[in-house]
């Protein structure tokens, strides 16, 4: 096969067209890293690759292939991982100057699954700090670029993952998120991305940002292929206590079915001032596909939708000051060459080592459990939380999938934020409930602006109903295909 | 914009053991001191007699077989380190005279 033809194809394809014969996992993996030299120079989506590895696993895979050991439909495949997840002997940077030199001791859970399904563990991907953004400009490495606009942001914290399946540069990738930080970038840069349920893939060896909100989920072109991915790496896990023991479903085989009949809700609180006209636009002509293809469309209510956003940023913060608290210039990070007593080792090594988004974030978590204002913060944020995850409850009894916008806007430019820390967290308003309820959710393409952005819609499912989520999200997309589109770069 | 904050960054960020440069310190007076008054919207939500959630699944008695596994060499264990001595990481005294 032409290298133009294997970048623009979807995981589906290149599986195929591996089982058929039509070509190698070497051909493959040699047109991806072509397509990483060509077009990341301006796109900045990795952080790392290592051409040399990446072929000799192709070669292994070849070679499986040939003595009909193939391990499974993505042996061969290419996959990159969001630099929060450990892959033994690589760099984990998370994208801060305090791991600037960690190497993995050990392989995340995912990591292990991915491996044992053949798949080509292909570099490092791009992100906010520590999971802790929107727009990926909080990276120590240089910020990640929108590949439909360069200077507009992928959106975040996943900026890397996003853009690097909308560049075509990689058909696979995982992200992380913990407010939105796949869906929101998976939105603004085209491309399908989603976060399972709460539990249903392992967090062992993931960075922790928010332990009781970060879930591992995939990006691609299609429905299709995030099913294919998410199958793989989901399913309990021993060495993640929170992991939930549940049967996986073959979500591939899911699709075949189609969601009938189905019910879908549209609530209230998301359809209000705020949002887009464009975005408005694009999200009602996909309910209007809905409709006349014989789903039901019902309004349900999500009365504390408006206090997602701090409960969030409450929650989150506090999780994060004491999950971050291990990186503390002792035991495997940077250490401050300034520091002469133990206390000093902590807050100089942390003060040089972390971004201004991460000690902001810091800060506030550990004022926000601090003596005095535990009550009023984090424990009101958690009883709030409750709320909001009754809300879902409820308007569950009513529907099969909820239905929102992903994002409130396209793709923002770089800088229109980055000095305003509330204005950022807004821009994850629509997918931040869901996190907290612990719901799946998925981001497919379903526009542009006239200016030429993607736009998409985010479909929310009840806990660990994947399967007729994702069916809902194919049905749109195998008619509509807009994560097949690619920019030119 | 409120420049108010019921914030202080010095304790606070004594607390999160980060050392601030001046300038920073500033910007996230006043900075943070607007995300808390975003965070007043909270004192509102009529909370009495909700239980928090702290997971949205949680589980309870999660058990792992008490067997021995493989674990780290300690070369593996203190490969990321920044400074080490016979297989132990350095650090300065920390019990006072």
């Amino acid at each position: 096969m032409d290298f133009s033809k294997i970048v623009s194809s979807t995981a589906y394809e290149l599986s195929k067209a591996l089982s058929d014969g039509a070509t190698t996992s070497t051909e493959i993996t040699s047109a991806f890293i072509d397509r990483i030299q060509k077009v990341d120079g301006q796109v900045h989506a990795f952080l790392y690759h290592d051409p040399e590895d990446m072929l000799a696993q192709a070669k292994e895979s070849d070679l499986r292939r040939s003595q009909n050991l193939t391990l499974g439909p993505l042996d061969g495949v290419p996959v990159g991982l969001k630099d929060v997840i450990a892959v033994e002997g690589q760099p984990l940077t998370a994208a801060s100057k305090i791991l600037e030199n960690y190497i993995s001791p050990y392989n995340a859970t995912v990591t292990r699954k991915l491996k044992e399904s053949g798949a080509v563990i292909s570099g490092r991907l791009n992100l906010d700090e520590f999971a802790m953004g929107s727009s990926t400009e909080n990276s120590a490495y240089g910020a990640t670029k929108n590949p439909w606009d360069l200077d507009r942001v992928p959106g975040g914290s996943s900026g890397g993952s996003a853009a690097a399946v909308a560049a075509r540069e990689i058909p696979l990738t995982l992200g992380s998120d913990t407010g939105g930080s796949i869906r929101q970038p998976a939105s603004l840069c085209g491309v399908v991305g989603m976060k399972p349920t709460y539990g249903m893939v392992s967090r062992f060896g993931l960075a922790a940002f928010a332990s009781s909100l970060d879930q591992i989920g995939p990006f691609a072109q299609s429905v299709e292929d995030v099913a294919l991915l998410l199958e793989i790496i989901s399913g309990h896990d021993p060495l993640d206590s929170t992991s939930y023991p549940v049967e996986i479903p073959r979500y591939s085989e899911v699709l075949k079915e189609d969601c009938q009949p189905c019910k879908i809700g549209l609530p209230s609180e998301f359809f209000g001032p705020g949002m887009d006209d464009e975005v408005r636009k694009s999200v009602e002509l996909a309910i209007e596909f809905y409709k006349s293809i014989g789903f039901e469309i019902i309004d349900v209510s999500l009365p504390s939708t408006d206090l997602s956003v701090s409960v969030y940023y409450v929650i989150a913060t506090a999780e994060a000051s004491s999950n971050l608290a291990r990186y503390d210039g002792i035991r495997y990070t940077s250490r401050s060459q300034r520091a002469e007593n133990a206390i000093d080792i902590y807050s100089k090594s942390r003060g040089e080592g972390f971004g201004e988004e991460v000690k902001r974030r810091c800060i506030l978590g550990a004022y926000a459990l601090s003596s005095g204002y535990y009550d009023a913060y984090y424990l009101r944020a958690q009883k709030t939380r409750t709320l909001i995850r009754k809300d879902f409850e409820k308007a569950f009894q009513k529907v099969d999938v909820i239905l929102t916008p992903t994002s409130p806007t396209p793709a923002f430019k770089f800088g229109e934020k980055s000095d305003d820390p509330i204005s950022m967290y807004l821009s994850d308003i629509y997918t931040i409930s869901t996190n907290l309820a612990g719901l799946p959710g998925i981001s497919v393409p379903c526009g542009f602006s006239d200016s030429g952005l993607p736009i998409g819609m985010q479909l929310i499912g009840q806990a660990f109903e994947e399967g007729p989520l994702l069916s809902v999200a194919h049905q749109f997309d195998r008619e509509h295909r807009l994560g097949r589109q690619a920019p030119n770069l | 914009m409120s420049k108010e904050t019921k914030m202080d960054i010095d304790y606070v960020s004594k607390l999160a053991r980060i050392d601030l440069l001046p300038d920073e310190r500033e910007k996230f007076q006043a900075q943070l001191g607007d995300v808390l008054q975003y965070f007043e919207k909270l004192q509102n939500v009529a909370v009495e007699g909700v239980d928090p959630t702290a997971h949205a699944f949680p589980r309870t008695n999660v058990w792992d077989q008490d067997s021995p596994v493989p674990g780290f060499s300690s070369k593996q264990a203190l490969q990321n380190a920044p400074q080490v001595r016979n297989d132990q990481v350095i650090v300065p005294k920390v019990v006072e005279e």
